[in-house]
């Protein structure tokens, strides 16, 4: 049957209402490589705009780094370019075992396995691991591929408030009669870059014999002394049960992601789990990469300590210029807005003065809490971030919203 | 019947609610459309209805329509010979 026009006229209302709802997503266009100053078309049609980039995920700015592009190349002339078949009939090479192996040293666990992505992990694994018998304790704020790997599931679900711990806790008692619980939590929150109290959960697992699942992709990399994670900065590493993480992000930004943890749980998910069993891994391009990346890092922490460095000079420079942002320590900085209108109009406005940064608002984050997300790298240099506080501050005085509390702000503008 | 919907109430506060929220929830207030229960966290509710009235809610009742205010969990419980 052809796309009829019942067909046509269902999905064009669907569309319409997504328009109507203000949740319509547009692409913008990058006609560069991705880096911390990019030429950019939006909207479609319009002259590229050179712009200083304040969202992306580069956070080690190592997505075209030329050392990385040149293990990539090293990856297609000895590897080829595909591997046309999954894993476990005639997909693995030796440099998948290689960085597998590199993974696990790096983030200091047993095994890992390598997934196409780290949605895909996520969508993967509960599944794998657990039962009906077994229960999924998640932190409401996780990304959303978390949501729908447990939904995936057949182990029952349950949630606890953000990072409340007193609440997980409640949780662990009321679940004691399931076969395994399985504390769930993003090691830094991706919409308000803080950073789950790892320490505690694990006291709380050991405490009621439960696992620990981290989803660390907005970690790897760059939090803890090292960069080694989430887990490094809380001082619980080799206690964590499961890491997933991403290469999609600070280690090199290609794509890729991977279920690093216990032995056992890696295994299970060779065994059972469907995005790894039923596609293509990640290409040798990316995995040369991604090899390259990892050795990069692992010999010094210059990288991350420059992020650091970066990160403290953004959050100063906000605080002092009077804006409201989500304390914290990490490169994701939230510049709190509070209404939906004001965020877009906020990020239309700065992207005219080339600086590019999303505003986000309700549903991705919750009501009456829009905000513009920036994002640091160590691609960054200092006089991009003065240019974009710069940017920031004149805008911010626009709208009148400097020095201003949360409710000045949402008394002018409304929540 | 004021019984049950102060159970609700008190139950939505506590599982939902963080210290530092503004405002207050009363039987009215929009739940799911309003933002204080999300779809992914409806979850504990339907639990602790079926806990405590002792029924089985099948997915297809629990809508985000359904859960979406103290007063239609009440409705929605007469299905079910909760008053």
């Amino acid at each position: 049957m052809s796309f009829s026009d019942k067909s046509r006229e269902i999905m064009s209302r669907e569309l319409e209402s997504i328009k109507e709802a203000g949740l319509f997503k547009e692409e913008r266009i990058i006609c560069a490589p991705q880096n911390s100053e990019i030429e950019v078309v939006f909207p479609l049609g319009s002259e590229e705009n050179r712009v200083i980039n304040m969202c992306a995920n580069n956070y080690l700015g190592l997505s075209s780094h030329p050392d990385v592009i040149e293990a990539a190349r090293k990856g297609l002339d000895h590897r080829g370019y595909g591997m046309s078949s999954v894993r476990f009939i005639c997909g693995t090479q030796d440099i998948h075992k290689q960085l597998e192996d590199k993974l696990s040293e790096f983030l200091g666990t047993e095994d890992t396995i390598l997934f196409p992505s780290c949605m895909d992990a996520n969508c993967g694994v509960f599944e794998a691991v657990l039962n009906e018998e077994d229960v999924m304790i998640a932190d409401r704020l996780v990304h959303a591929s978390i949501v729908d790997g447990m939904r995936l599931a057949k182990a029952q679900q349950d949630t606890y408030k953000h990072s409340n711990m007193g609440h997980l806790e409640k949780k662990l008692q009321l679940h004691q009669d399931k076969r395994i619980r399985m504390i769930i939590t993003d090691g830094n929150f991706s919409m308000d870059g803080d950073l789950a109290k790892l320490d505690e959960i694990v006291a709380l697992a050991e405490k009621y014999d439960a696992l620990v699942f981290v989803d660390d992709s907005h970690a790897s990399g760059f939090i803890g002394k090292t960069g080694k994670g989430t887990h490094e900065h809380c001082g619980v590493m080799g206690k964590i049960d499961i890491i997933t993480t991403t290469l999609g992000k600070a280690l090199g930004g290609a794509s890729g992601g991977c279920v690093s943890g216990r032995n056992e749980i890696v295994e299970m998910c060779r065994q059972k789990a469907r995005p790894y069993l039923f596609s293509n891994t990640i290409a040798p391009v990316i995995v040369e990469g991604a090899l390259a990346v990892l050795n990069m890092i692992s010999r010094n922490t210059e990288r991350r300590d420059k992020l650091e460095k970066n990160t403290e000079f953004w959050r100063k420079g906000l605080k002092e210029a009077g804006f409201v942002i989500k304390e914290g320590e990490t490169p994701i900085v939230p510049v709190m807005l509070f209404n939906a209108k004001l965020s877009q109009d906020f990020a239309k406005d700065l992207y005219d003065m080339g600086i590019y940064a999303i505003g986000f608002f309700f549903p991705v984050v919750p009501k009456g809490k829009a905000r513009i997300r920036t994002q640091l790298s160590a691609a960054h240099e200092m006089h991009h971030l003065e240019k974009a506080l710069e940017a920031f501050i004149k805008v911010g005085k626009k709208y009148d919203i400097l020095n201003k509390t949360k409710q000045e702000i949402i008394e002018t503008y409304g929540d | 019947m004021s019984d049950i919907k102060d159970a609700i109430l008190e139950y939505v506060k506590e599982e939902y609610l963080d210290e530092d929220d503004d405002g207050d929830v009363t039987y009215d207030t929009k739940l799911i459309s309003g933002g204080i229960v999300d779809s992914f966290s409806m979850i504990s509710l339907k639990r602790f209805l079926e806990m405590k009235y002792k029924i089985q809610i099948p997915d297809a009742k629990a809508t985000p329509e359904a859960f979406d205010s103290v007063n239609r969990i009440v409705e929605l419980l007469k299905e079910f010979d909760v008053k």
